[in-house]
């Protein structure tokens, strides 16, 4: 499905890479050329760093047509440490307990197979709980 | 200014109608309303549709529902904003005819879901989030709507089961509606047991998407027939606003900005005051949407639209009832048909015509039509003197 859609993306898929505004110094993910704080035209590229933390979380029990093979799982509103917030699934949190303000970082995943139709196997940021962050709840002594 | 008039209106019972095709059910709906208007004949149609070119592979369905319905030679095209295609429909149609390019209107909602099931529907549905930045991820509409949710009950301190009230009401007030999908009332404990779809939206917290159409005819109070026997229902406001598509893009996800900014302009179009609605159609397709809608409209303050559910406020009987004849939760979520369903259901409570779901002494209605997490948010103000 789609093949020039996924190859189009993947700076964004894979690198995080979105724009900063020359004018304001805002920070944009996705990239739109437009910067959405002051309106000016914003097209100098931008890597995030991957670092975030958890705004919003939710698992999906019943999922699309692609995804349901891997339901449940969990998908977050990650805020990002340079200000924008982006729709990610988390990984590597079975088990765990995911809370609102959870320091996570990107990683590179499988997000989707396309069935039948033609096999591509569509990759992805998500975000898993940062490895390099001390635990909150780690007892002390 | 010429008075915009509901002069008839129609609907099919909302549910899972496998028997009945897209057209078969939009013209049930038609058919029900230019009978209704004492045989108007419209000269436009507007055709409200979130989905079919997804779900039935259906595009081009202006003309298919005007030729279905003998009405060929007429002006007629699709209008689209995914769960707000009804609303935005009824502007349209409103605009042709307050603008005098056109004396009768037809605008007629129609989904078909039922043609496809499970991860089908759910792929649909998440067609109408931002497909590259959104969907990608395995977000549904449901996991959208959850995410707010959880964030709200974080921001809030609402308490487990503080959404029960909305599901409550609308099943309550369904059970009056011949044309809900669901006509019984449930019980506080159905609600505490329901099965979890996206953590914190039970099943109660989620309107079920199913097949229905709903149609009105809209001309000019001078155009009316001379027999014409309905107490006149009139469109006093109309207003529409749109948000950023990806629910990440808002700097407050909590906002409903677009909500907000199209009660305020119905409102003022309308030269009425919020205290003046007298009930409050809103667009619950998930509980937490009805809740953030009656915060951005002003009848509740931030973070305590979920206390007028709690407390009964939207009772029928209440300061404002809402869902009166069971709103999407109970009535059912017919995609782009909901919000002219809205309107069909406001115009018979302005009639008095509701039944078991009178509002008393209604006057005043305000329904509004969302598309998203009110990515699209359409207002309307019907009135009655």
């Amino acid at each position: 499905m789609e093949i020039p859609r996924h190859w189009r993306l993947k700076k964004q898929r894979y690198g995080l890479v979105g724009e900063v505004c020359p004018h304001c110094d805002y920070k944009i993910f996705p990239p739109r050329d437009v910067c959405p704080n002051c309106g000016d035209e914003a097209k100098d590229l931008f890597t995030f760093s991957g670092k975030g933390q958890v705004y919003s979380f939710t698992t999906i029990y019943e999922a699309p047509t692609g995804y349901d093979s891997s339901a449940p799982y969990t998908v977050a509103l990650v805020k990002l440490d340079e200000g924008p917030i982006i729709t990610a699934q988390l990984t590597d949190v079975e088990g765990s307990s995911v809370e609102i303000g959870m320091p996570v970082e990107m990683v590179t995943r499988k997000m989707r197979d396309d069935g039948d139709e033609r096999g591509i196997l569509v990759y992805s940021y998500k975000f898993r709980p940062s490895l390099l962050v001390p635990q909150a709840h780690h007892p002390a002594g | 200014m010429t008075d915009v008039i509901i002069a008839g209106i129609g609907q099919t019972e909302v549910g899972e109608h496998w028997d009945i095709s897209l057209r078969d059910l939009a013209y049930a709906a038609i058919r029900e309303a230019i009978r209704d208007s004492g045989r108007l004949r419209p000269q436009a149609l507007y055709v409200g549709n979130m989905l079919a070119p997804n779900l039935s592979n259906q595009a081009h369905l202006g003309v298919l529902l005007a030729d279905h319905c003998g009405l060929t030679g007429i002006e007629a095209v699709t209008v689209e904003a995914a769960g707000a295609s009804g609303g935005a429909a009824l502007r349209q149609g409103y605009i042709a005819v307050k603008s005098g390019m056109v004396d009768a209107v037809l605008v007629v909602g129609v989904e078909k879901f039922t043609d496809q099931v499970g991860a089908g529907v759910d792929s649909a549905l998440a067609t109408t989030t931002d497909s590259d930045f959104e969907a990608i991820q395995g977000i549904t509409a449901a996991g959208q709507a959850a995410l707010i949710a959880k964030r709200y009950i974080y921001e809030n301190k609402v308490p487990a089961n503080g959404f029960a009230g909305f599901a409550l009401t609308a099943h309550a007030n369904g059970a009056g509606n011949p044309n809900a999908m669901f006509r019984k009332a449930i019980k506080p404990e159905a609600y505490a047991k329901a099965d979890m779809v996206s953590d914190p939206l039970n099943m109660f917290d989620i309107a079920p998407v199913a097949d229905g159409a709903a149609a009105l005819i809209l001309t000019r109070a001078d155009l009316l027939p001379h027999d014409y026997h309905h107490p006149l229902v009139k469109i006093a406001g109309s207003a529409s606003s749109v948000d950023t598509l990806a629910l990440h893009d808002r700097h407050d996800p909590l906002g409903f900005v677009a909500a907000r900014v199209a009660v305020e302009q119905a409102l003022q179009k309308a030269g009425i005051t919020l205290e003046q609605v007298d009930f409050f159609e809103y667009h619950d397709a998930f509980s937490i949407y009805a809740a953030l809608a009656l915060e951005t409209a002003g009848f509740a303050a931030r973070g305590e639209g979920w206390k007028l559910a709690a407390d009964g406020s939207i009772a029928p009987k209440g300061r404002i009832p809402c869902a009166t004849m069971g709103g999407l939760k109970a009535r059912g979520f017919p995609g782009g048909a909901a919000g002219v369903y809205q309107a069909v259901e406001a115009a018979t409570q302005l009639r008095g015509g509701a039944g078991r779901c009178q509002v008393a002494g209604a006057k005043t209605g305000m329904i509004e039509s969302l598309g998203g997490p009110a990515s699209t948010a359409v207002v309307h103000i019907l009135r009655t003197d």
